[in-house]
């Protein structure tokens, strides 16, 4: 069995900072790491190769120095990992995203792919089920347990806001995993030595001879107009002092909705 | 030039999803907008689904001109496979300008592989949707936050139709309205033999004691409320009122993620969301920023929930609390 694991660096948006003077993102000195969620899909992809025995490809996306998170994965057991990168495809949406990515698993021909549910800084959850569109093969998302693996097909349980289901597909398919589905392993010390001299493929356009008008910035339909911070209200009451003024205060705000 | 406005509505058990309801109010705003510019776009409700002739009375009332229906019994339960299709077919037979889609799990399901299918952008997780007054064009203005709320960026798709983009539940308000039967337009197309995925088991979540999505009044608690919960729970009782979280007291184990506030959780869009010890990180503002009331209490004046609250307290939650509860009581006897 041949499973692809779709994972995306992201910068750690909960360290992120707002410039106040310009209202942009300072992005220096914050950390990248895996996305979140595709952390439990990397997890589930390697557990699947102990269970049942399956070759383990990361792919990623992304500038050069995503090749350091590929090298984590290496360390944590995976088989090959194939690092997507090309001046051309920079500030692809999920549209030309998808396009590229797909391309890139059509020579691998896997039988299964993960997806993390969403990326924590385009927080879109659309390049998974976008990847399954463009190979045509079904998907599941919002998975949040594996029940059961066979040669040919896979039953999980998928969440919905009020109830679950489980639910059984065929391969070759596309699930996009829940953080919650389990924790990624920690590297064990020889292989994370041993990363250091695994080979990273890297795959540029040339190899993937997309049509320059299908990827990238110019390939995305979407565009972004403007981007802005939080306005901060400006109406704010301040109430210092005791539990006496609290009570008061939020009393005499409470009475107009109070029946 | 290509034009109406085109809303799916999801439904469940022959229930209207009430986030169909408050995107077909949202495009009858956006309708009045492209009014001004002398353009007449229609508010269209797509409705897929299985013995749902009852619903388009529904669907007028709350502002759509037009249903497209299309009954077949593959579309009992909205599918993966089923509603893409359905959905993508009717956009290649109708051509519309813009079409929204809510931001539940089955919507962040099926768009992006119907905006791929017909070659489209989508626009993720809306907040704001305007139509750009300053174009000659129909094109719409669709706000978004990204970087965990962090910023906000505004997303246009000029080049192609139609615009498309799924909207969060609650971030809209649907209001109904007096209106007269519209049109009704029956759609037919045709399905694969076989299904993609099997169900074989539905779990319906233990049964929640409260829906903090339809709250009037919400107390929410942060992390450090984690030891003092039944102080927050008696003031919320005594108030009428349903219990809130961030993902800071969620986390602890004390009270389960259904009543989580925030990016990962719920939207609400309460009278009133009084904020008990939580720090206001954007991640949390951005489910509740919406309400229309924010009272905060927390014992560090440079708190960032004191940025979007309307009146803040700086003092200590687990003294005030009690203190409020028992004026509150006195007041309601
Ligand atoms: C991808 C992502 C998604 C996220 N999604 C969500 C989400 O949906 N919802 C969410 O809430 N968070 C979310 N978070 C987490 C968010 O960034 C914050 O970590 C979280 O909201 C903090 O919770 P908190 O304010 O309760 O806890 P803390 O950060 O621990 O803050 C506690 C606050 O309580 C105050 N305090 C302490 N004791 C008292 C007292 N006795 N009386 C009064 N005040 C007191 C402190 O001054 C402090 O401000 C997300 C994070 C990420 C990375
Ligand atoms: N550049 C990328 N390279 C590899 N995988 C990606 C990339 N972008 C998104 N993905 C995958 O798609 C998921 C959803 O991303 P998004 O649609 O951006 O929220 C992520 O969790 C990843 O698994």
């Amino acid at each position: 069995m041949k499973i692809v694991v779709l994972m995306k660096q992201v910068p750690n948006t909960t360290e992120m900072l707002i410039d106040k003077e310009t209202g942009t993102l300072i992005r220096t000195g914050v950390d990248s790491i895996m996305n979140p969620d595709d952390t439990s899909a990397l997890e589930a992809a390697l557990k699947i190769k102990q269970s049942n025995g399956a070759e383990v490809i990361v792919i990623t996306m992304g500038p050069p120095q995503a090749a350091n998170m590929l090298r984590e994965c290496y360390g944590r057991g995976v088989d090959h990992a194939i690092l997507i990168s090309d001046p051309a495809f920079a500030g692809a949406d999920t549209w030309a995203t998808s396009n590229t990515l797909a391309a890139a698993i059509k020579r691998v021909q896997p039988d299964l792919i993960f997806a993390g549910r969403q990326a924590i800084d385009g927080d879109t959850a659309q390049v998974g089920p976008q990847v399954a569109e463009r190979l045509n093969i079904p998907q599941i998302t919002y998975v949040s347990k594996i029940v059961e693996v066979t040669s040919d097909s896979i039953v999980v349980k998928k969440h919905y806001e009020d109830f679950d289901e489980t639910l059984k597909v065929s391969f070759p398919c596309l699930l996009t995993t829940l953080e919650q589905l389990d924790h990624l392993r920690f590297m064990n010390v020889t292989s994370a030595w041993q990363a250091f001299d695994k080979p990273i493929e890297t795959v540029n356009n040339q190899v993937l001879m997309l049509d320059a008008k299908d990827i990238g910035l110019k390939g995305s339909p979407t565009q972004v107009r403007k981007t802005f911070t939080r306005p901060v209200s400006s109406e704010v009451k301040l109430i210092h002092g005791g539990s006496d003024e609290a009570v008061k205060a939020i009393l005499s705000t409470l009475a107009p909705y109070i029946q | 030039m290509t034009k109406d406005i085109f809303v799916f509505i999801e439904t469940r058990n022959n229930i209207i999803a009430e986030v169909s309801l408050q995107l077909l109010s949202e495009a009858r705003k956006l309708k009045a907008q492209y009014a001004q510019k002398g353009l007449n776009h229609q508010v269209v409700g797509v409705l897929p689904g299985y013995n749902v002739e009852n619903l388009p009375a529904t669907l007028f009332n709350y502002g759509a001109d037009k249903v497209i229906l299309c009954q077949h019994e593959k579309l009992k339960e909205a599918t993966t496979q089923h509603t893409s299709k359905v959905l993508s077919d009717i956009i290649r037979a109708f051509a519309p300008d813009s079409f929204l889609i809510g931001a539940t799990v089955i919507g962040r399901d099926i768009a992006p592989r119907v905006a791929a299918r017909v070659d489209t952008g989508l626009t993720a997780d809306a907040t704001i949707i305007e139509v750009d007054m300053a174009s000659d064009t129909s094109l719409l203005l669709i706000t978004r936050p990204a970087f965990g709320g962090n910023l906000f960026g505004t997303i246009v798709c000029p080049n192609f139709r139609p615009q498309m983009a799924t909207i969060r539940p609650n971030v809209f308000e649907k209001t109904e309205i007096e209106a007269e039967a519209g049109e009704i337009i029956h759609f037919e197309t045709t399905f694969d033999e076989t299904d993609w995925v099997e169900i074989l088991k539905r779990e319906v979540q233990q049964a929640k004691t409260n829906d903090i999505a339809k709250a009037r009044i919400i107390v929410s608690a942060g992390r450090s409320m984690a030891k003092h919960l039944d102080l927050i729970k008696d003031f919320a009782q005594t108030l009428n009122a349903e219990v809130g979280a961030s993902r800071g007291l969620v986390e602890t184990g004390a009270l389960g993620k259904d009543v989580q506030v925030g990016q990962t959780g719920k939207t609400v869009r309460p009278l009133v969301y009084i904020a008990c010890g939580i720090s206001g990180a954007v991640q949390h503002t951005a489910g509740m920023d919406k309400a229309e009331c924010i009272i905060a209490i927390n014992s560090d004046p440079n708190a960032a929930i004191f940025q979007i609250a309307h009146v803040g307290i700086v003092g200590d939650a687990v003294l005030i609390l009690p203190k409020l509860k028992e004026e509150l009581q006195k007041i309601l006897n």
